[in-house]
């Protein structure tokens, strides 16, 4: 029993907080693998295995109780949404490369779980499309689960023509900025079979799925409402706006959270709770900043999505946001507005 | 119907009620020896009026107020006075305090006790009679009443709250003192009312105690001219946290810093009632309480106990059982481990909770902080928990008082709910009482410094003045030459002069010669 | 080109003037420095860092005259806050000023007391009360713990006692980290 009060103490622990946040993403993964084959699984044993490395050697080195920390989950979760991150079909070491930078450099080099003012999982993401774009924009075609075919992609020889594809925000962006092909985005979203109903063949259910193990995280109490809601409605609310001032530039605020990351971020990478903003208030700014930062960086950026590097700048800005945003004390309610 | 309000956060653990509330009061045994501590009360401790070998009476004073907060303590039954030993106490310290044991004679005979009309007297007389009755707060705060029933010139006190609330869980002492003396409580309510001033009289019982909410309801509706209102509060820990509790009710919030008669209002505990009513009414000081016992004992219960008898007689009533532990004062949120049984119960003993593993699993290993935020939602008082850890644990202290570090009353809810299972509240105690050691230490310095400033002063000052008479006196010498007139008379004396110092220079500094 | 350099005076005159008009407006006023320093001292006045007592070796300290980790009384903590207030590297207690101790205070033997003044002399704080041929005693709340008194004493009846831990000076103790426990 603890030696002093409270004795009583509630059966929580940070080991089942991040297993309900894996559990939250298997909705998602299931759509995942429907759609575009079991490549993304393998993708996942191999971060899960490369993260458990690490971590415990990390661990080891800094002289820390490897057991304990090993089974908090914490390093599966991160391992996890790389995994969910990356195009399900790079190669094998770009996966272990990207974990062991989330690992070892974005989170145990700044002092380990708590420590980190980064998103790990974000750090490592940005570290690979800045250092290997040929490989970060092949995503797998919808339909082609062609198991051995996508075995190879990873571990062999990369002929890839046949099932590669780029993503729907990818498309969109090349077919708005060519000049020359005239297209608007209604013309291009034309395409059914390739953009589905709203945010891409595939994805958008994929999405939907980590819409889903969201607002069961919500309703777990393990994620609060504000970072998910404000994310959506500034994504949305932005998104909406420029598509109702000039629908042929502008694609609509469905296409948008149905596609990339957009419903990740919302609820798996916008509310990692050590690097994100810890006030009510303060998580709305936080939020909203990625989802705007996002929209431009597709709107108007070099890369189709933008999650990563909005987390990160976003990231940056969470100790002012704190210190500005902190909620008033019992009392002192009426000084403060 | 009054308009409830509600308190953010807070938590609901198993309340742990139902073990010890059924029964009857069963009144404790008479012990042979009563130890009773001089220092009961928050504030200054009492002072002894009493020495060895003294025969005293239950109900006698045996130590006076010693200071503005004090108040009186009484022998709890009639004897001799064994001695002023230093004694265990309960504090989490275990450290030793001064206390008048009392060997029982066995006859328990009364003083002459003198009931008041406290209608008939001014307010001023009627407190001055709480502190001679030794009457405190019994929720466990022990602050002495008198001075609560007080106000300043721009506070005001319209509202007098009772506090039943009893929101730890396992406690169940105010649920069976409501049932059975609901009549006396209200009693003495009207009685504080009246000292403080106050026009209304409304008591919060936490809504898992209806037969105590209908014993007040009923006890209430038997009453007349003071209005006094019976409410049952959602069951939230802490709700019987005063400020919780005040907020509940009036929707008020008391800040740091402030007080309730700031805002109009004041509370009290069901039993400090209960006390004020024997006290005045029935001129019986306050020598005994109702104290829960129950946890990991065979019959939990309620028990009337004298102050002063050992813990561990008590603990014996109720049959513990073998795989115990520790034993606790107080509930498992708020309460503390006490180091011995040798300690004696006190007026702020409502609760002795024996606790077991099983009872009280220990909390899986501590994990670094991931900043979740569960603390801050449970948190009643609207803090960031985790940053005042997170600065409490670093030592940087000012930092952690920025986040309100003192509205902090450590009620346990960001512990309790913490992931991590951080000891949260441990690193606020420490903070705190760092904090305060400092700023003790820092008042000593600020003195010593003062004193050291007034006494180089002083110094400079005695120098000046000793040159000032010696000028006085050389420039006396001169106006008498001068009056001489005489310049070979002066001449004389200068030369005179001149061979004395060359005298006294040979003297000091042979050497040099 | 002309315009680059009209551009370029104009914002001259304009930081220059803001500089200005901030040096007037948030002036510093006197030399607080010694103030700070001063109020970190322990204020024992006890002169073990060879100065005579602890506003000299506050102003020693601003002038750059004396080093940090002179001041036994006020330890490793003083020290560190001394560091933290100067800029300066945290250095440990220097041996020769002699070393931390727990806070004591002085107790007349009032047996042996011959009653010479001279503890009354060398006090700082004015702690000790008596008079020529009476009993003296150290009003406790007062006492720095200095050791001043202790060498003037011609009989020896002064002793440095610890304050002892008591229900009013006890202190909740910092948390153990469970985790290092458990490595």
């Amino acid at each position: 029993m603890p030696s002093n009060s409270p004795f009583l103490r509630q059966p929580a622990s940070v080991q089942s907080v991040m297993l309900k946040v894996l559990v939250a993403l298997l909705p998602g993964i299931a759509m995942y693998v429907w759609f575009f084959g079991w490549a993304v699984l393998i993708q996942i044993s191999l971060a899960s295995v490369t993260a458990l490395a690490a971590e415990a050697a990390m661990l080891a080195a800094r002289r820390k109780p490897v057991r304990h920390f090993l089974t908090d989950g914490s390093a599966l979760v991160t391992a996890w949404l790389i995994a969910l991150s990356l195009p399900s079909i790079v190669p094998w070491w770009l996966t272990v490369l990207a974990v062991l930078i989330a690992i070892v450099v974005a989170k145990h080099l700044y002092g380990g779980l708590g420590q980190n003012p980064f998103n790990p999982a974000m750090v490592a993401f940005a570290a690979m499309i800045v250092a290997y774009p040929q490989f970060m924009s092949q995503w797998p075609a919808a339909g082609a689960t062609d198991l051995a075919t996508q075995i190879n992609a990873i571990f062999g020889q990369r002929q890839l023509d046949a099932m590669v594809m780029a993503t729907p925000l990818d498309t969109l962006r090349t077919a708005l900025h060519t000049s020359g092909l005239n297209a608007t985005v209604e013309s291009v979203l034309a395409n059914k079979t390739t953009y589905g109903f709203l945010g891409g063949k595939g994805w958008e259910l994929v999405a939907l799925g980590y819409l889903i193990g969201g607002l069961w995280l919500v309703q777990q109490r393990v994620i609060t409402w504000q970072i998910p809601a404000a994310f959506i409605v500034a994504f949305g609310g932005i998104a909406g706006l420029t598509h109702l001032i000039d629908s042929a530039q502008f694609a609509g605020a469905g296409f948008h959270l149905f596609s990339g990351g957009a419903m990740l971020g919302a609820f798996f990478i916008a509310t990692d709770p050590v690097s994100a903003s810890t006030t009510p208030r303060g998580k709305l700014i936080y939020a909203a900043g990625i989802a705007l930062i996002d929209w431009v960086i597709r709107v108007y950026g070099a890369y189709p999505d933008g999650i990563a590097f909005s987390t990160l700048l976003m990231n940056i800005c969470v100790p002012l946001i704190d210190k500005s945003t902190q909620p008033p004390v019992f009392g002192h309610k009426e000084k403060r507005p | 119907m009054r308009q409830l309000f509600s308190f953010t956060g807070g938590v609901k653990p198993a309340s742990h009620k139902i073990e010890s509330n059924r029964g009857v009061v069963i009144v404790a045994p008479l012990p042979n020896v009563l130890v009773v501590p001089l220092r009961q009360n928050a504030g200054l401790p009492s002072r002894p009026l009493v020495q060895a070998g003294d025969k005293v009476l239950k109900g006698q004073t045996i130590a006076g107020p010693g200071g503005s907060i004090s108040v009186a303590i009484h022998a709890p039954t009639s004897g001799t006075v064994r001695g002023i030993e230093t004694h265990a106490i309960p504090h989490p310290s275990g450290l030793l305090a001064p206390c008048v044991v009392i060997e029982a004679d066995g006859e328990d005979r009364w003083i002459d006790r003198k009931p008041i009309d406290p209608y008939a007297l001014p307010a001023d007389e009627l407190r001055a009679r709480l502190r001679d009755a030794g009457v405190v707060g019994l929720g466990g705060a022990a602050f002495p009443s008198f001075v609560k029933t007080q106000h300043g010139p721009t506070q005001r006190i319209d509202t007098l709250i009772v506090n039943g609330a009893e929101c730890e869980p396992f406690i169940t002492c105010d649920d069976l003192l409501m049932r059975t003396q609901a009549g006396q409580i209200l009693e003495g309510a009207a009685v504080l009312a009246h000292i403080a001033g106050a026009q209304r009289v409304v008591v919060g019982i936490e809504d898992n105690k209806p037969e105590a909410v209908a014993a007040m309801t009923a006890a209430a509706g038997k009453r007349s001219g003071l209005p006094v209102e019976v409410i049952a509060v959602p069951t939230r820990y802490p709700a019987g946290g005063e400020k919780q509790l005040i907020r509940v009710l009036t929707g008020i919030e008391v800040p740091f810093g402030k007080l309730p008669p700031d805002y109009g209002v004041q509370c009290f505990n069901v039993a400090t009632a209960y006390a004020t009513a024997r006290a005045l009414l029935h001129g019986e000081p306050m020598i005994s309480r109702l104290v829960t016992v129950t946890g990991n004992v065979e019959r939990p219960g309620n028990f009337e106990v004298r102050i002063g008898m050992p813990i561990a007689d008590l603990v014996a009533l109720a049959g513990p059982k073998a795989d115990t532990d520790r034993n606790l004062m107080g509930g498992p949120m708020m309460g503390f481990a006490l180091p011995t049984l040798d300690a004696p119960v006190v007026k702020a003993t409502n609760c002795i909770l024996a606790a077991s593993k099983a009872l009280f699993p220990p909390p899986g290993p501590e994990m670094p902080c991931i900043r979740c935020g569960a603390c801050a939602r449970a948190c009643p008082m609207d803090l960031q928990p985790f940053e005042m850890y997170w600065f409490s644990r670093a030592k940087i202290l000012g930092k952690a008082q920025e986040y309100h570090l003192f509205d902090c009353i450590e009620c346990g809810c960001c512990a309790y709910v913490c992931p991590s299972r951080i000891p949260l509240v441990d690193y606020y105690r420490f903070a705190k009482s760092e904090i305060r050691a400092r700023e003790k230490e820092k008042d000593a310095a600020d003195v010593a410094r003062l004193r050291y400033e007034f006494r180089l002063e002083r110094e400079e000052r005695d120098k000046q003045e000793k040159a000032a008479k010696l000028a006085a006196k050389a420039a006396e010498t001169k106006a008498r030459l001068a009056e001489a007139g005489d310049a070979d008379d002066k001449k004389a004396m200068i030369a005179a002069a001149v061979a004395r110092t060359q005298e006294q220079k040979a003297e000091e500094n042979p050497s040099a010669e | 080109m002309l315009e680059a350099l009209l551009v370029m005076a104009l914002g001259s005159v304009i930081l220059g003037g803001a500089l200005g008009y901030a040096s007037v407006k948030f002036r510093v006023e006197g030399d607080p420095l010694v103030e700070k320093i001063d109020a970190i001292l322990p204020q024992t006045q006890c002169g073990q860092c060879g100065f005579p007592g602890c506003k000299p070796y506050a102003e020693a300290i601003a002038r750059g005259e004396a080093d940090i980790n002179c001041c036994p009384p006020g330890g490793e903590d003083g020290i560190h806050k001394l560091a933290d207030l100067l800029g300066r590297e945290f250095k440990p207690l220097s041996g020769e000023h002699g070393i931390e101790k727990p806070k004591s205070i002085a107790v007349i033997d009032e047996q042996t007391c011959i009653g010479c003044t001279l503890c009354i002399q060398a006090c700082p704080v004015d702690a000790i009360v008596g008079a020529a041929k009476q009993m003296h005693t150290v009003i406790a709340s007062q006492c720095t713990g200095c050791e001043l008194c202790l060498a003037p004493c011609p009989v020896n009846c002064i002793a440095m006692v610890p304050i002892p831990e008591t229900i009013d000076n006890w202190k909740w103790k910092y948390p153990v980290f469970d985790v290092r426990k458990a490595a």
